[in-house]
Order: C-alpha cells, then sequence, then structure tokens
C-alpha cells in the first residue's frame, strides 16, 4: 500500500509579539516568550495537509509523521497524528542537542531507511524558526531519490508524482517517478484543523519513539557553527508626517518619497 | 588547495544579466576573489562578456538548450562540475528561484553546507562569516561552515552590487547532460500573473492589510501602484480571509520582498508580516491607529483614515511624477 513519509518539526510561535520575541546570545537560544506555547511548524502542517489530500484519493495510503527533536516535540506528532496521519515516529535523544540542518538530514534519512519502502516524503520548504529550507533536499540526496521543491500541488498516481511547483510568475508542472521527496509551499493552501473526534483516535495511534541506537547511527557531525544570535536593531527614525487634512499629509508625503528620490 | 570564490550569475527570460549577477560579484570581490563567474542556461552566451565586466577573473558559460529555463536535474550536474572543476573556498549563489533550489542540492553533493538567504558576509581569517536572518527576521544569525567549500546564499538586493569595469576571460563548456539524468522533468509551464510587475522585481510595493475593512480596498492600491510603477502585496490575514490573492502574500510564509519604497496601508505590523520586509529600508505606514507597531519600523508614519488618504495621496503622486 502507498507510504507517505511527512517530516514535522515544532518551532517557536511565530505569532510571538516582536516585543516579546527575546535571545539568550550566551547560549545563543531563543528565549520562550512567557505564555506562549511552542506550534507545529506551518509548513510542515502544509506537508500533512498534502499527504492527507493523497489519502483522501488513496484510503489506504499511510502516512508516517517523523520529528526529530526533544520531549515536547512529541505535541507536534500528536498534532499531525489528530489531522489524519497515521503513526508517528519521535527520534529523541539527547547526543542531537544542537544538531544543525545537515546532522537533522542524516537522521532523517536514516529513520527512512529503517522504515523501509517509501513512495513519497512531503517536507516544508523550510522550518518557520530558521528558515533555512535545506533539510527536504539534503535528504533527498543523501537517498539518491529525485526532489521537486516549493510544491502547491501533489498528485499521486501509484508510480509517479505530478507537482506544480511555485514559480515567480505561474508555477510549472513536474513529474518525477517514486519513490521521491517533495517541499511544499503555503500555496498549498491551508491545513486542516483536527476534529475533536480525530483527537480522539489520535490518542489511540502509535508514536514509536526512537533514538540514535535504535537507527544503529552515531550521531552525525554538524557541518555548520552557529556563531552567533542576536536580534537586530530595527529600529528607524520615524517621522510622523503632519497635516491638518488628508490631503496635506498626502501632498507631506509626497513631498518626502521626491526628496528621497523613491518617487 | 582551494582558493578564490566562485558565484554562480543568473540571467532573465530574455537572456538579459540579472541583477544579481553584479551583487554576488561585489560580495566575492570584498571576500578576496579571484571570482570565477558561472553562467549556465540557453541563450545566455551573449550575457557571458557582461557577467565578466563586475570584477571576475573568468566567466564560465555553459550555454545549451538542455537549461532552457531552471530545472534542478539538469542544472545540478553541470553546476557540480563546475565546482569540483574550480575547486573554490567560496560559493555563493542568489537567493533566487535557481538559489534556493540548487545551493542545498549542490552543498549535499560537495559533502559541505550552505548558509541560506545572507545579508552580510565577511572573512575571520580565512572562514567565511555569513549573517543570515532567522526566526522570520526577528533575530540574526551568523553561522561559519566546518567543511570545504564554504557555501552561501545572498538575498536579492541585500549586498552593493559591484560596478562595470573591465572584462574577464569567458570560457565556453558544454552541458554533458544525459537524459536519464533528469528525473524530476518539467513538462509545463503555466504564467499565472497577468501583466504587470512581479512583487519580487518591484521597486515599490503598495500592500494591504486587516484594516483595509474588505477586497474593495485593495482597488485604490491597486491604483496607486500602477501610478507609481510597482506592485500590489498583502498580509497574511487579508489572504486568509480571500481578499487578495495569496500569490501577493508578503511575510513569513508568503514571499520575502526588497523594494526601494514598501508602502503599508491598514497593517499593524505583526511578526509574521515583518518577516516579508525586514530587508525594506524605506516604509511608509498609513494606519488609523496612532499604537500600531508597524509605525516603529517605519520611516514615514501617516495616522489618517487610509480611505480618505488613499485617494489624495495618488493625485499628489501623479503631481510629482508629472513636475
Amino acid at each position: 500500500m502507498p507510504h507517505i513519509i511527512c517530516f514535522a518539526k515544532q518551532v517557536p510561535d511565530p505569532e510571538t509579539p516582536a516585543s516579546q520575541f527575546k535571545v539568550d546570545e550566551g547560549a545563543k537560544k531563543v528565549i520562550p516568550a512567557p505564555g506562549m506555547q511552542p506550534v507545529p511548524s506551518q509548513f510542515d502542517t502544509i506537508g500533512v495537509e498534502a499527504a492527507l489530500r493523497i489519502k483522501d484519493k488513496m484510503p489506504d495510503a499511510i502516512i508516517t509523521v517523523i520529528s526529530v527533536g526533544p520531549d515536547s516535540f512529541r505535541d507536534t506528532i500528536k498534532h499531525c497524528l489528530a489531522m489524519g496521519a497515521d503513526e508517528g515516529v519521535h527520534i529523541n535523544d539527547p547526543a542531537l542537542a544542537g544538531a544543525d540542518h545537515w546532522a537533522t538530514a542524516e537522521v532523517l534519512a536514516a529513520a527512512v531507511k529503517k522504515l523501509g519502502d517509501f513512495d513519497v516524503i512531503i517536507a516544508g520548504r523550510q522550518s518557520v524558526d530558521w528558515d533555512m529550507g535545506v533539510v527536504g533536499s539534503t535528504v533527498a540526496g543523501i537517498l539518491d531519490v529525485p526532489v521537486i521543491t516549493i510544491a502547491k500541488q501533489i498528485d499521486f498516481d501509484g508510480s509517479k508524482v505530478t507537482v506544480e511547483r511555485v514559480l515567480l510568475d505561474g508555477f510549472e508542472t513536474v513529474e518525477a517517478p517514486t519513490p521521491c521527496v517533495v517541499t511544499v509551499s503555503n500555496e498549498l493552501g491551508e491545513p486542516r484543523y483536527p476534529q475533536l473526534r480525530q483527537i480522539m483516535l489520535a490518542a489511540k495511534k502509535e508514536v514509536k519513539p526512537w533514538t540514535l541506537a535504535d537507527l544503529g547511527i552515531a550521531a552525525p557531525q554538524n557541518r555548520t557553527n552557529l556563531e552567533a544570535l542576536f536580534v537586530p536593531d530595527t529600529s528607524v527614525a520615524t517621522e510622523v508626517i503632519e497635516g491638518d487634512t488628508a490631503q496635506e499629509k498626502a501632498a507631506a508625503l509626497a513631498g518626502r518619497l521626491r526628496d528621497a528620490k523613491l518617487i | 588547495m582551494a582558493n578564490g570564490v566562485l558565484i554562480f550569475g543568473e540571467t532573465t527570460e530574455d537572456g538579459a544579466l540579472a541583477g544579481i549577477t553584479a551583487e554576488l560579484s561585489g560580495a566575492a570581490t570584498r571576500l578576496g576573489g579571484p571570482v570565477t563567474c558561472a553562467l549556465l542556461g540557453a541563450g545566455v552566451e551573449g550575457a557571458a562578456a557582461q557577467a565578466g565586466q563586475y570584477g571576475a577573473a573568468k566567466v564560465i558559460v555553459v550555454d545549451d538548450p538542455v537549461l532552457q529555463g531552471y530545472q534542478g536535474d539538469a542544472y545540478l550536474p553541470v553546476a557540480e562540475r563546475i565546482a569540483r572543476e574550480v575547486d573554490p573556498a567560496i560559493i555563493l549563489f542568489g537567493q533566487t528561484m535557481m538559489g534556493r533550489d540548487l545551493a542545498p542540492r549542490l552543498a549535499q553533493r560537495l559533502g559541505t553546507a550552505v548558509a541560506m538567504d545572507c545579508v552580510a558576509l565577511e572573512l575571520q581569517g580565512d572562514k567565511l562569516l555569513a549573517e543570515r536572518p532567522a526566526f522570520g527576521g526577528a533575530a540574526r544569525a551568523r553561522y561559519t561552515i566546518n567543511a570545504m567549500p564554504q557555501m552561501a546564499t545572498v538575498r536579492v538586493k541585500a549586498l552593493e552590487p559591484a560596478a562595470a569595469s573591465g572584462s574577464a576571460e569567458v570560457v565556453k563548456q558544454d552541458a554533458n547532460v544525459s537524459p536519464d539524468q533528469i528525473r524530476a522533468k518539467v513538462v509545463n509551464r503555466t504564467k499565472e500573473q497577468a501583466e504587470g510587475i512581479r512583487l519580487e522585481d518591484a521597486k515599490v510595493v503598495v500592500s494591504g492589510g486587516r484594516g483595509l475593512g474588505g477586497p474593495e480596498g485593495f482597488q485604490p492600491l491597486e491604483e496607486l501602484a500602477k501610478v507609481l510603477g510597482g506592485a500590489v502585496g498583502a498580509s497574511r490575514a487579508v489572504c486568509d480571509l480571500g481578499w487578495y490573492p495569496v500569490a501577493a502574500q508578503v511575510g513569513l510564509t508568503g514571499k520575502v520582498v526588497t523594494p526601494d519604497l514598501y508602502i503599508a496601508v491598514g497593517i499593524s505590523g505583526a511578526s509574521q508580516h515583518m518577516a516579508g520586509i525586514s530587508s525594506v529600508k524605506n516604509i511608509a505606514s498609513i494606519n488609523k491607529d496612532s499604537d500600531a507597531s508597524i509605525f516603529k519600523a517605519s520611516r514615514w508614519a501617516v495616522v489618517h483614515d487610509w480611505k480618505e488618504f488613499i485617494p489624495a495621496f495618488i493625485e499628489e503622486v501623479k503631481k510629482v511624477k508629472a513636475s
């Protein structure tokens, strides 16, 4: 039966107000904002949505969600299961603390190999925390399978995928034989929200707790060093455009833009 | 011994040299060079001499019908071959449709890593220090890369372009891509956007948010954009509400834009939205709420109801344009 694998990670809530976004420059980590819970990375839930749309047409398809991260990442897997995915794999190993994108890709590829046959791997085009956008295609490279990035639609006929890939001025239709990797973009559409019944069902779905020992690999080496993390000074000198009427303010702004050679 | 900087230049659809090429050349020269510029595509040979005007010592041009339009599986083997031949210390791409897809795949092939979407590059000893926005632009992260070559993609218009002067040796190479290497095949390309300027290329972007009150609010914004020769963007909130096409969405889960001027109308300035304009230096905001957080990031703040202001502003812009 068709097997679709989705990658999902957990991120600090991107709706955190800018004023509450703080980093620990020494530890090079984000300090969680008070009262803000981490959430599934949105491009990843869009990936699960893409997988579910395939399953809607192919009810015997099995969707496995793999997540690499600490204990709290289980909530993200559970969210994906409540959306309708079938089973989860949680790779949770202290040796992976601080793993970079390339180390994470190695771990994901090892997990895919352990799971056995698959048809399509669906990943977000990037995470919404580090925004790097490399993991999906790196896993494809490691597994030596085709990859199509930045998809807004994925159709699967059992032996090949037909993908609409977002371009600046439209889209292109790309075909690839399976197994393959596809990364998805927001143009695919909103991910479905778990309904109460599905949340109850998800409680019974299996989440495999795997460690590096289960995968039979040592912690992969990082290829990058994070040298610094800081909040940039984005404050600008703001001029409030004065005027008694819309007309006056409009003339004043147009004048400023003309003087700055912007219009 | 690895040396120098290899950049992947780009051309526009009609074969002219794209602006990112001069920006990459400028960055590569500041990193110490010597610069080799690779130019891949179909009908790009004519742009090769121009690509060499920005400080490159050598331009490697691969002009082949198989490279018509970016297609990852065709470009990857050519890029890998050039990278191995040149054996540079640093490889730079633009954060473009090509760079976003090709750079991570090339990094994987070469056993190295790539810092994506960088806004500043410098050398620390012989290490590339690559600075990039993270957390939707709320933070900046600086990376070094533990493997060779050290790779980065550079945000469009973020770095100073090199001035045109001089010329480079131009070397032609064949693509030598066999059909069986192309596993993911482009079977069709569909243009979706009507005429007008692309959001990513626009020098002026006029964006609307929930403060517009409804989809009809975009009509005057479209008129303003037309008068300014710009494009229209939208916040996630209004795209979610179906007021404007999702293709115009600016922000963390939409597009990153880099116009010279960004006019935000009825946009509050959620971090989600600011992520899409974090490199924009000139923001003018119109909002009737004087506490709107977007004002903090704006060079000009207009506290006024957009319904009154925008029609008046269109007339004033027309006057400036006519003078």
